[in-house]
C-alpha cells in the first residue's frame, strides 16, 4: 500500500516532465549513446536536443548503463521504434552485436545513422557521421615526430580496450603519422613499431590511464613520448609522470578536443590533441532525421565531421590551430 | 508403586572435553508414563546428559538402553528414528512458515501414488487435517493452521514445537527449558500441554531452571551434580528448598529420608 | 484438567492483508502501466507490451535462479556474467569448433551449471559467505569470458541457438518462444516451491536454518542444490541471450548481475531469506522493463528511470525490514 503511495508521488512528479514533450506529428528522432556520463556523449546529446528544438522535432534519448552495454542499446532501439521514431542516431557500444537490432529497426522503416564510431559491417547503417579517427591519429603522430625530431624516441601507447575499431584507428593512425613503416588505414589489429616500448589499456578513463602510465614507467623509465586514446587518459598519464618527476621531458599527445583537454594543451600538460566535433555529428544527424521525416530522403554513406590539430606551439610544416581556436570550438566543460 | 517399566536408561555415562569432565559415570532412568525433570547447577552436566540422550553428543563410555535394548546414537536423526523427539530452546520453529508446515517440517505427508512420491509432492490438505487433529488432541486452541508461526505468541510457538514432537515421538520427548522466557499465563499453558502429552502415555524429560514449574509438573526429579546423578526425589515428599540444597551440595541426598527414590 | 490451553492468536490489520509483499509490486505495476498508457499514445499497445516481455526475458529467467538463492538467505552477484560465459561457450562451440548446435547448447549449460556447483561447494563445504564467493566468481567469470572470447563478438550463430527468438504472431502482438519458456519456467518453479517437500525445505533453510537442520533437513545439501540449479538456469538464460541478440557477446551480462537482484527485491522477496514468491520476481522484472520502455517513450532521460528504480528498491527493502521486525 505504502509502496504504491510513493510510486504515485514519484510518477506524479514526472507527469510534468512527460507532458512537456510535444505530441504532434512532427519528426521524431532518437539518440542512443554509449553512456550517460561521458562528457563527449553529454555534449552530443545537448547538440542534438538544441538542433531538434530549433527544427521542431521531437527528441528522445537513451544510453547504455555502462560502456559496452549492448543489451541496453538493443532495448533502447526497440523502445524507440515502438515510440514511433523515424530516425535513430546511435553510437554503437558493440559494433558487431548491435547489428541485428539495427537491421530490425531498418526493416520497420526507420533510418539508422551511426555517430562517432562505425558498425561492423559498416553498411549495417544508412549512414555514418564520424570523425576520421585514423586521420586524427595521423595528425598527432606527425606533430610528435616533428617535436621529437633528432631524439631517440621511446613511446608508450595508452590505448582504449582490445578490439574497438576507434581505438585501433587512432592507434595505427598515430604510428603511421609518426613514421612507422607498414602501418596503413587498412591494418586490422593494433600495430607496433620499433620505438614502442609499452602498450596498455585505459578504457579512456583518467584513473586507469594513470595506473597504465605508472606501469609503463616501471617497464621503461626512459619513455619520452606518450600517445593517449583521449584526454582523460592523457590527464592520468600526466599525473603519473609528475609523480615520477618526469613531466618536463615527456611529450603527451591525445585525441578529442574537449574543453578540459584544450585547457591542458594550454597548460602544457598535453602537447597536441586532435579535436573532434560531437556537436556537429549530432546536429548533422538531427538535420538528416528532419529531412527524412519531411521528404523521405535518407542520408547515405560516410560523412567526415572533421578533425583539427590543436597545439600551443605550432611547428613548421605541421598545420595546427592555437588554443584560442580550440577553446572556441571545444565541447564539455 | 507398582513398578512401572523403564523406558529409557543410561548407565555409567562419561564424557570429557579435553581437561573438563562433563559427565563422570552418570546414570539415568525414565519410567513409562512419567514426567521426569532434570535439574542441576550450571556445569553439573545437565546439558551434556541431555545431549547424550538426544543423540547430539556421543559419550566416551557408558551404555544407553531403550526398552531394555542397547542403542547407539550417532546423531539426533538416529535418536529420532528410535522415536525420541527433542525440542531445543529457541531454535525449534521456522517463523515465516505456517503452523501446519512447521508441524510436518522434514516429514511432510506426500500425496499418494508412485509419481507423487517420486516428485515428493506434498499433501497440503491432509497435512492441514492432521495438524488440526494433533492440536485438538493436545487441546491447543489455535484457530487456523495456515497462519504463520511468527503471528503467534511465544507460548503458542513453544506449543507448536512441543506438539510437533508429540506428533512424531513414539518413545520419549525431551524438552529443553520449555517455559523459559514465557510469561506466567503462557508458562502455565505449556505446562498444561506437557501434562496432556504425559496423559496420552508418552514419557517426558524436561530440563528446567524454574523450580516452581518443576515442582508443579514433575512426577520425579533427577538431580544432577558434579557430572553424576546425586539422586532422584519425589516432589510430593521433598520440599523445594531441600531439593535445591542437594543440588548445590548444601545437603547430602541421604538427609532427605523416604523422599529419596534413588540415591 | 484445570483450564483448556487455549489462546486466540492476535492478528493485526496488516497481517490480515493478503501479504503486503506481493500486493506492493502488483499495485506499483498496474499504476505505472496506467500512467504510461495515459501519458503516451504508443505505450499501451499490444505490440509494445509484448515487446516489454521480450526485453525482460533475460533478467526474468536469471531472476528465477537469483530468487532461489536469495530464498536460502544467500546472494549471487555472478549470475549475469556466468550467463555471458555460457553464451560464449555455446556460440564458440557452434561457430568456431563446428560442434552440432544441440551439443554446443548443452556444453554452455554444463559450463554455467559447473559455476553454480563451485559456488555451492565453496559456500557449503568451505563455509565462505555467499557474497564473497559470488563476488569472486563475478570477476573470475568476467575474466574467463573475455579471455576465452578474446573480447570478440561471435556472430554467424546457427539457427538452433536462435530458436527462442522465433515468434508466435497474433496480429500485432509477437510473443517469442523465449517469453513462453520464461513463463513456463516461472510456473514450474512456483509448483516446485509450493507443492513439493524439497521446495518447502528451501524456505525452511532460508528462514531458520538451525530449525531446519534439527528436523533432519540436510541444509547444506539443499543449498548446494540451489546454487547448482541456479547455474543451470543461467545456462538456459544464456541460450535465451543468444536467441535474442543473435550473437555471442562477451560484454553481455554486466548489468544483469544487479538487475536480477533488483527484480527479486522489487518482487517482495526478503534478502534475509525464507520469504518471498517466485512470481513476485516476474513482476519485479516487468516493472524494470515497463519503466525503461515508458520513460523512453515519454522522452524522459533514462537517468530518471534509475532514480525511480532505486527509490522502489529501497521502498521494497524497507517493507521487508518492517515485516521482519514485526515478528
Amino acid at each position: 500500500m505504502r509502496k504504491s503511495a510513493i510510486a504515485l508521488l514519484g510518477l506524479g512528479a514526472l507527469t510534468a516532465l512527460g507532458f512537456a514533450v510535444a505530441q504532434g506529428k512532427s519528426p521524431v528522432i532518437g539518440l542512443i549513446t554509449k553512456t550517460e556520463t561521458n562528457p563527449f556523449f553529454v555534449k552530443m546529446k545537448e547538440g542534438a536536443q538544441k538542433q531538434a528544438d530549433a527544427s521542431g522535432a521531437k527528441f528522445l534519448s537513451a544510453a547504455g548503463k555502462i560502456d559496452g552495454d549492448n543489451a541496453g542499446q538493443v532495448t533502447a532501439i526497440e523502445n524507440m521504434v515502438a515510440a514511433g521514431v523515424q530516425t535513430i542516431l546511435i553510437t554503437p557500444a558493440d559494433s558487431k552485436a548491435i547489428v541485428p537490432a539495427i537491421a530490425k529497426a531498418r526493416a520497420a522503416g526507420v533510418m539508422v545513422i551511426a555517430l562517432d564510431s562505425p558498425t561492423e559491417p559498416a553498411d549495417a547503417v544508412d549512414a555514418l557521421f564520424a570523425t576520421n579517427n585514423y586521420k586524427a591519429g595521423v595528425l598527432i603522430g606527425e606533430y610528435a615526430a616533428s617535436a621529437l625530431k633528432g631524439k631517440k624516441v621511446k613511446i608508450a601507447m595508452l590505448d582504449l580496450f582490445p578490439g574497438h575499431p576507434v581505438g585501433i584507428a587512432r592507434h595505427n593512425g598515430f604510428l603511421d603519422g609518426f613514421g612507422v613503416a607498414g602501418v596503413t588505414a587498412d591494418t586490422e589489429d593494433l600495430a607496433t613499431g620499433p620505438q614502442v616500448v609499452c602498450a596498455a589499456d585505459t578504457f579512456g578513463d583518467q584513473a586507469k590511464g594513470q595506473t597504465a602510465m605508472e606501469n609503463c614507467l616501471q617497464k621503461d623509465p626512459g619513455i619520452n613520448l606518450v600517445y593517449t586514446i583521449n584526454e582523460p587518459a592523457a590527464a592520468g598519464a600526466y599525473q603519473a609522470l609528475k609523480a615520477a618527476g618526469k613531466e618536463k621531458g615527456v611529450t603527451i599527445v591525445s585525441v578529442d578536443g574537449g574543453c578540459a583537454g584544450v585547457r591542458n594543451v594550454d597548460a602544457g600538460v598535453i602537447a597536441a590533441t586532435s579535436q573532434q566535433y560531437p556537436l556537429k555529428m549530432a546536429a548533422l544527424g538531427v538535420a538528416a532525421g528532419v529531412k527524412y521525416a519531411k521528404t523521405g530522403v535518407k542520408a547515405v554513406g560516410y560523412v567526415d565531421t572533421g578533425v583539427t590539430l590543436i597545439a600551443k606551439k605550432a611547428r613548421s610544416g605541421i598545420g595546427s590551430k592555437d588554443v584560442k581556436f580550440g577553446l572556441a570550438n571545444c565541447w564539455g566543460n | 508403586m507398582n513398578n512401572p517399566k523403564i523406558v529409557m536408561q543410561a548407565k555409567n555415562i562419561s564424557k570429557r572435553y579435553g581437561q573438563v569432565t562433563a559427565l563422570d559415570g552418570a546414570d539415568f532412568e525414565l519410567l513409562d508414563g512419567e514426567i521426569l525433570a532434570v535439574i542441576g547447577d550450571n556445569g553439573a552436566g545437565k546439558s551434556s546428559l541431555i545431549k547424550v540422550l538426544s543423540g547430539a553428543t556421543i559419550p566416551d563410555s557408558g551404555e544407553i538402553m531403550l526398552d531394555g535394548k542397547t542403542v547407539h546414537f550417532h546423531s539426533p536423526i538416529d535418536a529420532r528414528r528410535q522415536g525420541i523427539e527433542t525440542v531445543y530452546q529457541d531454535l525449534a520453529v521456522a517463523p515465516a512458515m505456517t503452523i501446519a508446515e512447521n508441524l510436518f517440517l522434514g516429514r511432510e505427508i506426500l500425496r499418494p501414488g508412485f509419481l507423487s512420491k517420486f516428485f515428493r509432492l506434498i499433501d497440503k490438505k491432509k497435512m492441514l487435517q492432521e495438524a488440526n487433529r494433533h492440536m485438538q488432541d493436545l487441546k491447543i486452541g489455535i484457530r487456523s493452521m495456515q497462519q504463520s508461526v511468527e503471528t503467534l505468541s511465544g507460548g503458542q510457538r513453544q506449543g507448536v514445537a512441543v506438539a510437533r514432537s508429540a506428533a512424531f515421538a513414539r518413545h520419549v520427548i525431551i524438552l529443553d527449558e520449555p517455559t523459559a522466557a514465557l510469561g506466567v499465563k503462557e508458562g502455565n499453558m505449556v505446562l498444561e500441554l506437557i501434562r496432556n502429552i504425559r496423559d496420552k502415555g508418552l514419557p517426558v524429560i524436561i530440563i528446567s531452571h524454574n523450580m516452581p514449574h518443576v515442582f508443579e509438573i514433575a512426577d520425579r526429579i533427577h538431580i544432577q551434580r558434579l557430572g553424576r546423578r546425586a539422586g532422584v526425589v519425589d516432589p510430593k515428599k521433598v520440599s523445594m528448598s531441600d531439593t535445591v540444597a542437594v543440588m548445590t551440595g548444601a545437603k547430602q541426598p541421604a538427609d532427605l529420608g523416604d523422599g529419596l527414590l534413588i540415591a | 484438567m484445570t483450564q483448556p490451553a487455549s489462546i486466540q492468536p492476535k492478528k493485526s490489520f496488516l497481517e490480515r492483508l493478503p501479504s503486503l509483499s506481493i500486493l506492493g509490486p502488483v499495485v506499483a505495476l498496474v499504476f505505472m502501466t496506467a500512467f504510461f498508457g495515459f501519458s503516451t499514445t504508443t505505450f499501451f499497445t499490444s505490440r509494445n507490451l509484448s515487446q516489454i516481455l521480450q526485453q525482460v526475458m533475460i533478467v526474468g529467467v536469471i531472476g528465477i535462479g537469483q530468487t532461489l538463492v536469495i530464498l536460502t538467505a544467500g546472494i549471487d552477484l555472478s549470475c549475469g556474467v556466468v550467463m555471458a560465459f555460457g553464451s560464449i561457450v555455446m556460440t564458440k562451440f557452434a561457430v568456431e569448433y563446428g560442434v552440432p548446435p544441440i551439443l554446443a547448447i548443452f556444453a554452455g549449460i554444463a559450463a554455467t551449471t559447473l559455476f553454480g556447483f563451485i559456488n555451492g561447494i565453496l559456500i557449503t563445504r568451505v563455509k565462505l559467505p555467499p557474497f564473497i564467493v559470488t563476488l569472486g566468481m563475478l570477476n573470475i567469470a568476467t575474466a574467463l569470458t573475455l579471455i576465452y572470447s578474446k573480447s570478440q563478438t561471435i556472430s554467424g550463430v546457427p539457427d538452433a541457438l536462435l530458436f527462442f527468438g522465433n515468434t508466435l504472431k497474433f496480429g500485432e502482438t509477437q510473443i517469442t518462444y523465449g517469453v513462453i519458456l520464461m513463463l513456463a519456467l516461472f510456473t514450474l518453479t512456483w509448483f516446485i516451491l509450493s507443492e513439493t517437500a524439497p521446495g518447502r525445505h528451501l524456505y525452511a533453510v532460508g528462514n531458520q536454518p538451525e530449525a531446519a537442520r534439527l528436523t533432519g533437513i540436510p541444509t547444506d545439501r539443499v543449498i548446494l542444490v540451489v546454487y547448482t540449479v541456479a547455474g543451470l538456469i543461467y545456462g538456459i538464460a544464456a541460450w535465451l541471450l543468444v536467441s535474442r541478440y543473435t550473437v555471442g557477446n562477451p560484454n553481455a551480462g554486466q548489468t544483469e548481475n544487479l538487475e536480477s537482484i533488483t527484480a527479486v527485491v522489487l518482487g517482495g522477496t526478503s534478502l534475509f531469506g525464507g520469504r518471498g514468491m517466485i512470481f513476485g520476481t516476474l513482476l519485479g522484472a516487468i516493472i524494470i522493463g515497463v519503466l525503461a520502455s515508458g520513460f523512453i517513450q515519454m522522452g524522459i532521460p533514462s537517468t530518471y528511470q534509475l532514480l525511480i528504480t532505486g527509490a522502489l528498491v529501497i521502498l521494497a527493502v524497507a517493507t521487508d525490514q518492517f515485516t521482519k521486525r514485526k515478528s
